[in-house]
């Protein structure tokens, strides 16, 4: 059925420009991100003959690729002044040579691309999207190893820089061809990630690769020696064998490696009903207008999947039962999804509804999008008696079982259990997108200063002490404050929580792109727990 | 008179051999095919797969590519016409159709060579003779004066003679100096005084010749047609006066300006002439004419004419047909009250050249190459299509443009606008310079004369601005061919609708730009291109202000045109990618920009350049071989000599070394930029 209404009215005019403003300071922000590790270092690097990341990026996908870039702002304002824009590796799929790819490629000009937590975190997560969706990685390698200060949160744990080495051998053991493309240094730890990939390649005078460089060689030996002699390209390529291929700059290097995606003999098989796509029936950006940039305001989800869907439209299912929770099929560029989307508080009816039409997409194999505005669970004494806890945990493990693709975008608020049930970064969604005007915590701002300050009032009460409004503003206040700057889409993309704030009328391109990217991976069948009865 | 002559036999032709090639060969066999006549081409080596072979009912070798092996060998074609039966031979243009020796061996053998008897040939072969015939036939002809009498009287009474304007000229004389022109009878005494002065102090001789001047002169030529039966018509006259190299590039008819009453005056003279040698078949008798339209024989060619179309277009006939009708022995197929000039035609002649370096003539592969659509009004005279090779070998002619209007100005915009839809790619050509000149005021105006060329050079070689307009087509074209590639191939797969090929160049948050560099013309333009999420771009082009542009880029009839809309102005030009360059045909001409090659492209090029050294610098055959395997060479030394379109060119070593190997032998066929030998710097020894 069709969904969507025309929305022109002032009152969508006035919402329209405050959600603008959230995505032009989104905007901003990258824009600046864009730029490196600044001026300064970038001219150095360029000086040398070498491209920045993003241009290797670009010249190593197809000219007419997109490419889904992962979380952007990572590390923003993590290190006090220490500034990594990007978290100092950019990550994202491409198409090389017609063939989706996972790309990893450090950026020299921040901080020489040594590792900070945040960059072993966001190259552990591109390695985690290839190995789910099945996809080839080749990483862009130009990075003076681990960030040494920070060398506690980077090296002894288990998603730690260790793993960076494990994954490549496990997916290459799964056949998720790894490859490599030395364009800078690979000092110690960093050596293995040429030395473990199906195929590298190294341009000469220009990338190294040794377990310990000069000053440490010569420290250790007294031996002395130049990094070119130690660990370059012709050493590399002629006599230890550790790279395959020989480049004579970055554009030969980066056309080495679109030839040796090219040699991976893959095809995708998309083993789902596919369809021409269609484009929704009203412009993406009406959902500024629809949306605002308030999350308590109310509006009905349709208007949003009518934007995002092919033709807008959208076979509901259960339409007349738990109305707080909208489910129903649609297709996205094509490929069919099931959408379960949040429409008010989640009742005991909403998720169990919730819970039969996962199980209706994993039986018929359908990925599934999860539009997260959720509040949480309706609590209070005829809910708990209703049993709102066994009907939650009933769509909770429906999700978390759930083996088909599964897509979550958070639009609005994520609170609590909701969060769970909506499939959020616990539940493996295959990829977690945010928009600028969402808040993601346990619960919100006012309620966790409410909850707080009641526990401090009663504590008074029985110590017989008075409990003043100054008091009590002067508790709620910092936390208050401390709940707006955590719930807020950049300080959870700066550390991860998602793979990246994205521009609302972005939603359907962006959905697009990462289904296909998980149709590389069959659809699994899936095999739920127990469902509470 | 007829009545003298035995009445000829009527001899059907079946079949007939066509000892040409090229376009010629081809308009012949489509004639011929046309009226039921079986066709026998010839061909060379070199023409193994011409296109006058393939259209031909069978072919016979004749030898090696050089013409003397080959298309002159007047034993193998004979041969090649008893082989296959053929009952005539059809000469075309060039080559054996002016030859009397061929001609009367063709009447020896009994086989028809079609052209006119070899006496007249030989008449008009040479020139004091034919102009004797002509001026006995009361054909008017330039006369001149070369007497040893230097006597004022003498020198007085023949300038009387002759007629005015008049040249007085020192025999000795050269660049203009020992000249003088006399316009009337009396300037005559003091311009041979003062011409006889001049050539005293600079050659120390005062011997004068006389001659008739001819102002600003115009090459008319006359289409005539004779048959057996002494009967004769003419076709009116073709203007034919620009020229380069002493070369016709562009001819129409009829001539501009001409009134109907010397019209018919060059008509009945150029009968005259035919009648006068008994001339048989298509001719062409040349005049020179001055502004008053006083015309006076040059020459005549026994042949049917490279620009014969031109009069076929006015006439509504086909010379080729009334070629082979005369020569079965049939009467002319209409008389000169039937035949009525209409409209106007023009011819352009498209060359494998270079107009800017004095035309030098080029060959070359023809790689891309899309000719405007042929109608009525519109024919591409060719022997070539897409894929051939404009051979070292032969006439670097590609193609002859022939188009027809109810009057010159509209003619002429039709020829323009054709000549913007000859787009070819692989080699220089004309083209562009065939546009400047068939738009250049003069020209429109029909004041046209043998030095047209030399005298306006610096209109038809305008120095166009490359415009950021330009440099943004040719960027944008690039990028959008990139799309259409890879969603093609995109469309083969089992994901036929992927996002990834629907959401060309798509970014997160913010626009994909790609920096280009397209040179043109040796300068390189620095392009940024934004491509922003609506579809439209942002382009930047070196310091210029940014411009916002779409852009399409469309397909039909094989013809790809790039439309750019910038600023809301939409201008559309053809394009051509081909090994990065990326050609665009405007309305205005054509021009070519490079993309950026990889330095590991250029690198893996340059293996054989840096052993090579020493390269042929246009398409050419090694004449002569001037070292041998493994010699030591010093700088500059002549290593070989070429012949390139009958130029020779001395190949030299590029710096001191040693030959390892001559890479060709003598007579072997180069193309532009071979590595002649394998040289080793005498560094690296």
């Amino acid at each position: 059925m069709k969904q969507g209404t025309q929305v022109l009215q002032g009152y969508h005019l006035l919402q329209s420009q405050l959600m603008a403003v959230l995505v032009s300071q989104l905007k901003a922000n990258i824009q600046r991100i864009h730029e490196g590790g600044g001026a300064k270092a970038t001219q150095r690097h360029k000086s040398r003959g070498k491209l920045v990341a993003r241009e290797r990026v670009a010249a190593l996908i197809d000219p007419s690729s997109p490419f889904l870039e992962f979380s952007q702002l990572a590390g923003k304002d993590l290190y006090g002044s220490d500034d990594v824009p990007a978290g100092g590796v950019i990550t994202g799929i491409g198409q090389i040579m017609g063939t989706e790819c996972v790309i990893v490629a450090n950026d020299a000009t921040v901080k020489g691309g040594s590792y900070y937590p945040i960059t072993v975190k966001k190259h552990l997560r591109a390695q985690e999207i290839a190995e789910q969706n099945r996809l080839p990685c080749v990483y862009l390698v130009d990075s003076g190893g681990a960030n040494l200060p920070h060398q506690a949160e980077i090296f002894p744990d288990r998603e730690h820089f260790g793993r960076i080495f494990y994954n490549q051998a496990n997916m290459s053991a799964k056949g998720i061809s790894q490859i490599a493309v030395v364009l800078g240094s690979c000092t110690a730890g960093g050596a293995y990630v040429p030395a473990m990939a199906d195929e590298s390649i190294i341009v000469r005078k220009q990338g190294t690769i040794f377990l310990a460089g000069p000053p440490l060689v010569k420290a250790a030996t007294g031996e002395e020696i130049s990094a070119e002699e130690l660990g370059g390209a012709d050493l590399h390529c002629s006599k230890s064998g550790v790279t395959d291929h020989y480049a004579i700059d970055d554009l030969h290097a980066l056309h080495l490696a679109r030839r040796a995606v090219g040699n991976l003999n893959l095809v995708k098989k998309p083993d789902i009903s596919l369809a021409p796509p269609e484009e929704p029936l009203y412009p993406a950006d009406d959902i500024y207008g629809i949306v605002g940039d308030n999350v308590k305001k109310n509006y009905d989800i349709r208007e949003v999947i009518a934007r995002i869907v092919d033709a807008s439209r959208f076979d509901e299912f259960k339409a007349k039962y738990g109305e707080t929770l909208v489910t129903g099929f649609a297709r996205i560029h094509g490929y069919p999804v099931g959408i379960v989307a949040n429409n008010g508080v989640l009742f005991a009816e909403s998720s169990m509804k919730g819970a039969h039409f996962v199980e209706l997409c994993c039986q018929r194999r359908i990925p599934l999008v999860f539009l997260q505005n959720i509040t949480g669970f309706m609590v209070g004494r005829e809910a708990e008696a209703g049993g709102i806890a066994k009907h939650g945990a009933k769509l909770v493990t429906a999700v978390a079982c759930a083996q088909v693709p599964k897509l979550t975008v958070l639009v609005g608020g994520s609170y609590g259990a909701g969060n769970y049930g909506m499939c959020g970064r616990a539940y493996s969604p295959r990829f977690l997108y945010m928009w600028p005007n969402s808040r993601i915590s346990v619960m919100g701002g006012e309620q966790a200063a409410g909850v707080l300050a009641q526990i401090s009032q009663e504590q008074r009460k029985r110590e017989g002490k008075q409990w003043t409004p100054e008091e009590e503003k002067a508790l709620k206040d910092p936390i208050l404050k401390k709940y707006e700057v955590e719930g807020s889409p950049y300080y959870s993309s700066a550390r991860l929580w998602d793979d990246g704030v994205i521009d609302p009328a972005d939603t359907r391109k962006v959905l697009a792109l990462s289904l296909s990217a998980a149709l590389n991976a069959p659809i699994p069948s899936t095999k739920f727990g127990i469902f509470r009865m | 008179s007829s009545a003298t002559k035995t009445a000829p036999k009527v001899t059907p032709l079946s079949k007939i051999l066509i000892a040409n090639r090229g376009e010629i060969a081809c308009r012949v066999i489509r004639s011929a095919k046309r009226l039921g006549i079986q066709t026998v081409a010839v061909y060379s080596d070199a023409d193994r797969n011409a296109m006058h072979v393939d259209m031909a009912d069978s072919a016979i070798r004749l030898g090696p590519a050089a013409s003397v092996e080959s298309y002159l060998r007047q034993d193998r074609v004979l041969e090649a016409a008893f082989k296959t039966g053929a009952q005539a031979i059809h000469p075309g243009y060039g080559f054996l159709s002016e030859n009397v020796e061929f001609a009367e061996l063709c009447s020896k053998e009994g086989i028809i060579f079609i052209g006119p008897p070899a006496s007249a040939i030989r008449d008009m072969g040479i020139k004091s003779t034919s102009k004797h015939i002509m001026s006995a036939a009361g054909v008017p002809v330039i006369h001149g004066y070369h007497g040893e009498d230097q006597s004022l009287e003498r020198l007085k009474q023949e300038a009387e003679k002759i007629g005015f304007p008049l040249m007085i000229k020192a025999v000795r004389g050269g660049g203009g100096k020992g000249m003088r022109i006399a316009y009337t009878p009396g300037e005559f005494d003091s311009q041979l005084e003062s011409a006889k002065w001049e050539a005293q102090k600079s050659f120390g001789d005062q011997v004068m010749l006389l001659e008739r001047y001819v102002e600003r002169p115009r090459h008319v030529e006359v289409q005539v047609f004779g048959d057996k039966y002494d009967n004769y018509v003419y076709l009116f006259e073709r203007d034919c006066s620009v020229q380069r190299r002493h070369q016709k590039i562009i001819e129409e008819a009829p001539g501009p300006g001409i009134s109907s009453k010397t019209r018919k005056e060059l008509g009945e003279a150029a009968v005259r002439a035919a009648r006068a040698v008994g001339y048989v078949g298509a001719g062409t008798v040349e005049f020179i004419m001055d502004p008053q339209q006083n015309f006076f024989f040059m020459e005549m060619n026994t042949r049917l004419q490279v620009e014969h179309p031109v009069s076929e277009m006015i006439t509504g006939t086909d010379l080729v047909e009334w070629q082979l009708r005369v020569a079965a022995g049939e009467p002319l197929p209409l008389d000169q009250s039937q035949i009525h000039l209409n409209g106007h035609a023009f011819e352009a002649r498209i060359y494998a050249e270079e107009p800017k370096n004095n035309f030098l003539p080029g060959a070359g592969p023809l790689l891309h190459l899309i000719t405007p659509k042929p109608s009525s009004d519109v024919r591409v005279e060719t022997g070539v299509a897409q894929g051939d090779v404009v051979s070292v070998f032969y006439d670097p002619m590609i193609a002859k443009l022939v188009v027809w209007s109810s009057d010159r100005a509209s003619a002429l915009r039709k020829l323009r606008s054709c000549l913007s839809e000859y787009n070819i790619v692989g080699l220089n050509t004309n083209v562009d310079f065939l546009m400047e000149l068939s738009s250049h005021p003069k020209f429109v105006e029909g004041d046209v004369h043998t030095d047209f060329i030399p005298q306006h050079y610096n209109d038809l070689f305008p120095v166009k601005p490359i415009t950021d307009n330009l440099v943004g087509q040719a960027a944008l074209a690039c990028i959008l061919n990139e799309l259409k590639v890879s969603s093609s191939q995109q469309s083969s797969t089992r994901d036929p609708y992927s996002p990834f090929a629907s959401y060309p160049m798509a970014r997160l948050n913010h626009s994909c730009q790609k920096s280009m560099k397209m040179t043109c013309q040796g300068v390189t333009y620095d392009v940024i291109v934004t491509c922003c999420e609506n579809g439209s771009y942002k382009l930047k082009v070196g310091q210029s202000a940014e411009i916002v542009a779409s852009a399409r880029l469309s397909e039909s009839d094989n013809v790809t045109s790039i439309e750019l809309n910038a600023n809301d102005e939409i201008s559309k030009s053809r394009v051509v990618f081909l090994d990065g360059n990326v050609h665009l045909f405007t309305k205005d001409g054509s021009v070519a920009f490079a993309t950026e090659k990889p330095a590991f492209l250029k690198s893996l090029g340059q293996g054989s350049m840096q052993q090579g050294g020493a390269v042929a610098p246009m398409p050419g055959i090694i004449e002569k071989i001037l070292v041998k395997d493994g010699e030591k060479v010093q700088l500059g030394q002549p290593l070989l000599v070429m012949i390139a379109m009958k130029m020779e060119y001395v190949i030299r070593a590029p710096e001191a070394g040693v030959i390892e190997k001559v890479n060709y032998k003598v007579g072997d066929s180069v193309a532009k930029n071979a590595a002649l030998v394998r040289f080793v710097s005498a560094d690296k020894k």
